[in-house]
């Protein structure tokens, strides 16, 4: 027998019946879901009534894998967890260990460790403004964008021998110094990208087509974004304040002059915008940074074995996609006693179901590209 | 001087002295089945190439270039490799339509391509209804991808299919209106008598605004006919996979790709016929110098010239645009391009009785 729960009431959803709606998979395999997401949409034609995600098809239960490495070493899993931001993972994880240890990291060594950070953000929003743009359907900008990118992996490469997952934050600074050509390499950067980002506008910002189909879809109010727990560019763009950088700054970044982008629209478009205007303020921060690395260690003197004190830790770092969360509970040995991420993309992607109902699945797709879905990140 | 006109007269006066009744006709009915046949082909081999090129050139890459001289047989590898394939037909799937669908959309293809003019006197078909005939035939390809869509059994090639079917039906209205404003100038839906009234002008120069208007419509709906970026969404990669081929492979997967090459010739080819004169070469007004000149090239190549940059238009759109929605499609169509193509039909009327063109 059937029964009828509260949740069918909800406007959308609607009694099932024997003739029931449309239901497709998209996913685990599905050239937009970048990753092995399942969605399961319930349609009316190709009006989205429901979106159901699935998770779990590459859960490798990094948490629990943590709790049998030591503070040094799980460090270097959560490279594999949102692997276009990976040395913000790793920011993160240092920061809370170092919080625990109390170590002091070398001023040399934070502001290495902020223009790794600005320039993943750049190369994370590069690749996802041009997947994002192959997603509505635009492929050329993809190329575009892989161009650029590839020198910041080249500069990643020179300086931490990966050009994916960098491992290069160690409790108490950086491995090792950058290589001599970083300055050289990171300027030519900035100097060739300052012209492209305008070329990005031109050949996608402008366009009538793409304008259409990322306006006003994908509604997300302030209260929404709020109560779903949404951060970064999605909260932002809704006009929600969660810059980590400026709310509880960290490192050097209250030093520096940035803004924090908001725009207030809510829809695809403002998150577009957030996400666009927020390589411009990268860009600066990168500016301001490459010629002011001061002298010095890059890397504060710890002992060999780290043993967090008993107690709760908890850091929090700005990633590409949001407010990435480490959370610690050390029972005083070597391995912690539990540990939590918190990734921004699960909580993104849990404001999908209230964004995607009554858009088309044209809208699906945008609203997916917008969101800057990373699947390893939302299943950890 | 030796001219394609020349050589299929030959042939066809040959042909004549030599056999009896039906036959001269039974054998041209062969060369020319062999002739679109091999032309199917090499267009295919051709306009597949040409995308990977010019996709490569947009996108700063190099495209193909290790199979043959700067990846010239490329196309040929992947040829040979699909058609070694297994076409496989998913259980739950309607067999018969499932397999028809791909001969449909081919055969549709071919059949168009009757009352092109491809050169001075190189005509298979001089119907008097030319321009009719490829609107009535190039409407029947939607059949096939409907069929194609719906016996799948999968839905997403259903989704794709109806989409198709909105989309091309909707388009076909702004390029029939198209080309009836050429129709209206002329005063003829022959091919060759279009291609005449040309002779001391194309109508995209002695036309004035209502055949740029109708040019410019003529080229958003038949790229929406053909199914191209960015009115690609019968098979709208992100969003439906592959559309209405999801489920097919090997060579039946082929003849979809390879007919919408063709197809894209074939409406590039009409949109040279019909707006920038055909085979005509290209006359300006008295300079008999010039118009000589331009005379000497064959009326084969300025056909194929004006086809192919009509193509690279074509190409040019998909690399560079992304997709439309389907409400936002339909909107284009009914709320702008049909009430600006039904407007300038009656511009052009006014425009043809007061004898104000060239």
């Amino acid at each position: 027998m059937y029964r009828e729960t509260e949740i069918l009431k909800q406007p959308g959803i609607g009694t099932p019946d024997v003739f029931g709606d449309m239901v497709i998979n998209v996913g685990p395999q599905h050239p937009a879901t970048h990753g092995v997401l399942h969605l399961i949409l319930t349609l009316n034609g190709e009006t989205i009534k429901k979106v159901e995600p699935h998770l779990g098809y590459i859960h490798r239960s990094i948490e629990k894998m943590c709790e049998s490495l030591t503070f040094r070493q799980f460090i270097y899993v959560t490279s594999k967890m949102d692997y276009l931001s990976s040395h913000i993972n790793n920011h993160g994880c240092c920061l809370c260990v170092e919080k625990g240890m109390q170590i002091e990291v070398p001023a040399k060594a934070q502001v290495i460790r902020v223009l790794m950070d600005e320039l993943t953000r750049l190369a994370s929003h590069q690749l996802w403004w041009g997947a994002g743009a192959m997603d509505i359907g635009a492929l050329t900008p993809f190329f575009h964008a892989f161009r650029e990118r590839e020198m910041i992996n080249d500069i990643m490469e020179e300086s931490c021998g990966t050009r994916l997952t960098m491992n290069y934050m160690v409790p108490g600074g950086v491995m090792v110094d950058v290589h001599p050509n970083f300055q050289r390499r990171v300027k030519e950067f900035v100097a060739h990208f300052k012209n492209k980002i305008d070329e990005y506008d031109e050949l996608l910002t402008g366009n009538v087509i793409f304008q259409n189909r990322v306006k006003g879809v994908g509604y997300l109010s302030k209260e929404d974004a709020i109560s779903y727990g949404c951060t970064g560019p999605t909260a932002r763009g809704s006009g929600v304040s969660c810059d980590i950088r400026k709310l509880y700054p960290y490192e050097v970044y209250n030093k520096l002059q940035f803004d924090e982008i908001i725009e207030t629209g809510g829809d695809c478009w403002s998150r577009y915008l957030v996400r666009m205007k927020e390589m411009r303020q990268s860009l600066s921060i990168v500016e301001q940074l490459i010629d002011n690395i001061p002298e010095g260690d890059v890397q504060a003197k710890t002992k060999a074995v780290l043993k967090l004190p008993k107690g709760e830790y908890y850091s929090r770092v700005e990633s590409a996609r949001g407010e990435f969360g480490v959370y610690i509970v050390s029972e005083g040995g070597t391995t912690p006693y539990r540990i939590k991420f918190r990734s921004p993309g699960f909580s993104n992607l849990s404001a999908l179901d209230h964004m995607a109902r009554g858009g088309k699945i044209g809208d699906l797709v945008a609203m997916m590209a917008m969101l800057d879905l990373v699947i390893p990140d939302i299943d950890r | 001087m030796p001219s394609l006109e020349n050589i299929a007269n030959r042939i066809h006066e040959w042909l004549n002295n030599s056999f009896g009744a039906p036959w001269p006709m039974l054998i041209e009915f062969l060369i020319v089945g062999v002739c679109i046949i091999g032309l199917f082909a090499m267009l295919g081999l051709v306009l597949i190439m040409m995308e990977r090129k010019v996709s490569a050139w947009m996108q700063l890459r190099l495209g193909p270039n290790r199979v043959g001289p700067v990846g010239m047989f490329q196309t040929v590898a992947d040829t040979l490799k699909l058609m070694v394939k297994e076409g496989m037909t998913p259980d739950g799937a309607d067999k018969l339509l499932f397999n028809l669908a791909p001969f449909i959309v081919m055969i549709i293809a071919m059949v168009i391509m009757a009352p092109l003019m491809f050169a001075k006197g190189l005509q298979i078909w001089d119907i008097n209804i030319g321009v009719l005939f490829f609107t009535a035939i190039s409407s029947v390809s939607v059949i096939g991808i409907l069929m194609a869509g719906w016996a799948s059994n999968n839905k997403y090639s259903l989704l794709g299919a109806m989409r198709s079917g909105a989309q091309i039906v909707s388009y076909e209205l702004s390029a029939g209106f198209a080309i009836l404003v050429i129709v209206i100038l002329t005063g003829d839906l022959k091919i060759s008598s279009i291609v005449d009234s040309q002779a001391n002008g194309w109508w995209i120069f002695k036309g004035h605004l209502p055949v740029w208007i109708a040019f410019v419509i003529f080229m958003i709906a038949v790229t929406a006919e053909t199914n191209r970026a960015p009115f690609d969404l019968a098979e709208a990669e992100s969003e439906l996979t592959a559309g209405f081929h999801t489920e097919y492979s090997g060579m039946k997967f082929a003849l979809f790709f390879l007919a919408e090459y063709v197809n894209i010739f074939v409406v590039c080819a009409l949109g040279a016929t019909l707006f920038l004169g055909g085979w005509q070469p290209l006359h300006f007004g008295t300079d008999t110098q010039f118009n000589h000149y331009m005379d000497y090239i064959p009326s084969s190549l300025w056909f194929m010239g004006k086809t192919f940059f009509l193509i690279f238009v074509i190409m040019w759109f998909r690399w560079t645009f992304p997709r439309l929605r389907i409400d936002q499609l339909l909107n284009l169509e009914w709320k702008y391009l049909l009430p600006i193509s039904m407007f300038n039909l009656l511009l052009v009327t006014l425009i043809t009785i007061k004898g104000w063109h060239f």
